[in-house]
């Protein structure tokens, strides 16, 4: 009895690890046709980010909006952490002259390449929200922001097929990317004002990244240029981000 | 596997029996992975705390505002990184392993035989018997072939109500999850009362695992270790 039952224990755990295996397999490929797979699937936490940024994707597959609140609940203490002045002379100047020679540079698998200036990028549509910024440290405060779509921008410059992120360069050195779900979310903006005012130098004049769907380090500050590419790769070590690089995910939809 | 074996009434005379697992192999296994990620879940977690050991009510909370309570813990900013990471994938796990568990305990009937007490067991003086004899710290004296009724009581509280609690507060504190499912977040009255809640059900599974820790003890913490790893009690002479 003992015998067969070793027997069949062990024909079973055989099938069923080959299923998994084959499973595993497949699920793998598929993940990398459908681009579920983000830029730093490696290392000893990989399996982790890429579950949840796989899970995110199917979840968020009809791009509903990050929830939005009433005026009234706007936060009357919201933090500004890390940079909240860049160094330098070039900016110095650029907050004195009001950001009238400040450029947002756009290249990359562009059809038009582009460098905007603040007044051409408050020319299109804006679009305003009250959001939820949701700090990594644990502490969350919620603010009304205005600023162009970057679906907007995007399209304006005309984005090529192959397009797969855009890349992200701030004035204080930081730099990030977002994959196009992210990049052409309707509440994904390139924000210039905050509770009705001028963005604050604190909170990254001119231009800041909303993505309201991450967590606050994905909302960067003093944005100067943005790059769409196809890989990841060119960028740093490849992880997508230099907060992935400090061993921050990528992907911060949590 | 007959019902016997898996209930582990092991009568002494009964040598197949004595050999028989006390506890499946799927409880045995997803026991210790849940162990494991538990502690790999508390030790990120507490990473994750210290970059801001503060808590709140509502939808907000940051320094300047009033907290709901201030923990006594030093704020350090630079374990989060690998604390959320550890934190997600350790998560992951959890979740898997316990879909695992779930199945095989309905499909087993291991929930219904183990976990759920008789109606008669539910009754004020038997549990309060249980309790007194545990805070009495008072061996255990009759032949435990399954779980008895305060035992049963804890592991359904655990499984069915803490463990889904820590993860449903979890996933409320995730912005892309609750732009799918606002109610999520909406049900515990906002962010901050999410993470307060996660925090405090992260309480009572520490007190769970010490109180149960201490009742494997006083029950013979060997005696009752063992058969969670090889299945099988301590032998023949074993009547448990």
């Amino acid at each position: 009895m003992s015998h067969s039952l070793t027997r069949r224990r062990f024909i079973t755990g055989a099938i069923a690890a080959s299923v998994t295996a084959t499973a595993s397999g497949a699920a793998a490929v598929l993940a990398r046709r459908h681009g579920l797979v983000p830029p730093d699937y490696g290392g000893l936490f990989g399996a982790g980010e890429t579950l949840t940024y796989a899970a995110h994707r199917v979840l968020l597959y009809r791009q509903p909006l990050a929830r939005e609140f009433r005026r009234d609940q706007i936060s009357e203490n919201f933090p500004a952490i890390n940079t909240t002045f860049p160094e330098g002379d070039l900016y110095r100047q650029d907050v004195l002259s009001g950001f009238r020679e400040w450029r947002l540079t756009v290249d990359g698998l562009v059809a038009r390449p582009s460098e905007l200036t603040l007044a051409q990028l408050k020319s299109y549509p804006s679009r305003t929200q009250i959001t939820q910024h949701v700090c990594e440290q644990g502490w969350s405060a919620i603010a009304e922001w205005t600023g162009v779509p970057l679906s907007t921008v995007l399209n304006a410059v005309g984005i090529l097929p192959e397009a797969k992120y855009v890349f992200f360069n701030c004035i204080d050195g930081w730099w990030d990317s977002l994959d196009m779900a992210d990049a052409f979310h309707p509440q994904t903006l390139l924000a210039y004002a905050m509770n009705g005012r001028d963005l604050p130098i604190a909170h990254g004049a001119p231009v800041r990244l909303r993505v309201e769907r991450q967590l606050g380090y994905k909302n960067l500050k003093y944005i100067s240029s943005l790059t769409v590419t196809n890989t990841s790769k060119e960028w740093g070590k490849g992880q997508g981000a230099q907060g992935a690089e400090n061993g921050y995910s990528w992907y911060a939809g949590i | 596997m007959s019902e016997l074996a898996q209930v582990g009434v092991l009568p002494e005379r009964n040598p197949v029996a004595v050999r028989s697992p006390r506890h499946s192999g799927i409880v045995r296994i997803t026991h210790w992975v849940n162990f494991l990620v538990f502690l790999a879940l508390l030790t990120s977690g507490v990473a994750i705390l210290l970059a801001h050991p503060r808590l709140y009510w509502g939808e907000t909370g940051a320094f300047g505002r009033p907290a709901l309570i201030e923990l006594p813990l030093p704020l350090n900013l630079d374990q989060s990184g690998w604390g959320r990471s550890l934190h997600f994938l350790a998560a992951w796990l959890c979740v898997l392993n316990g879909a695992v568990y779930l199945v095989y305990g309905m499909t087993s009937h291991h929930f219904k035989t183990h976990m759920l007490p008789d109606r008669a067991e539910i009754a004020f003086s038997p549990i309060l018997k249980k309790i007194s004899d545990a805070v009495h710290w008072r061996k255990p004296s009759e032949e435990q072939t399954t779980y008895n009724v305060l035992q049963r009581i804890t592991y359904l509280t655990v499984v069915f109500a803490l463990f889904p609690l820590m993860i449903v507060t979890g996933l409320a504190m995730s912005p892309a999850v609750t732009a799918a499912i606002p109610m999520i977040v909406e049900i515990f009255g906002g962010h901050q009362s999410a993470r307060t809640i996660h925090f405090f059900v992260t309480n009572l599974l520490v007190l769970f695992l010490i109180l149960h820790v201490a009742m494997v003890r006083l029950a013979g913490f060997w005696n009752r270790t063992r058969p969670m790893i090889t299945g099988r009690g301590a032998g023949a002479t074993e009547s448990i």
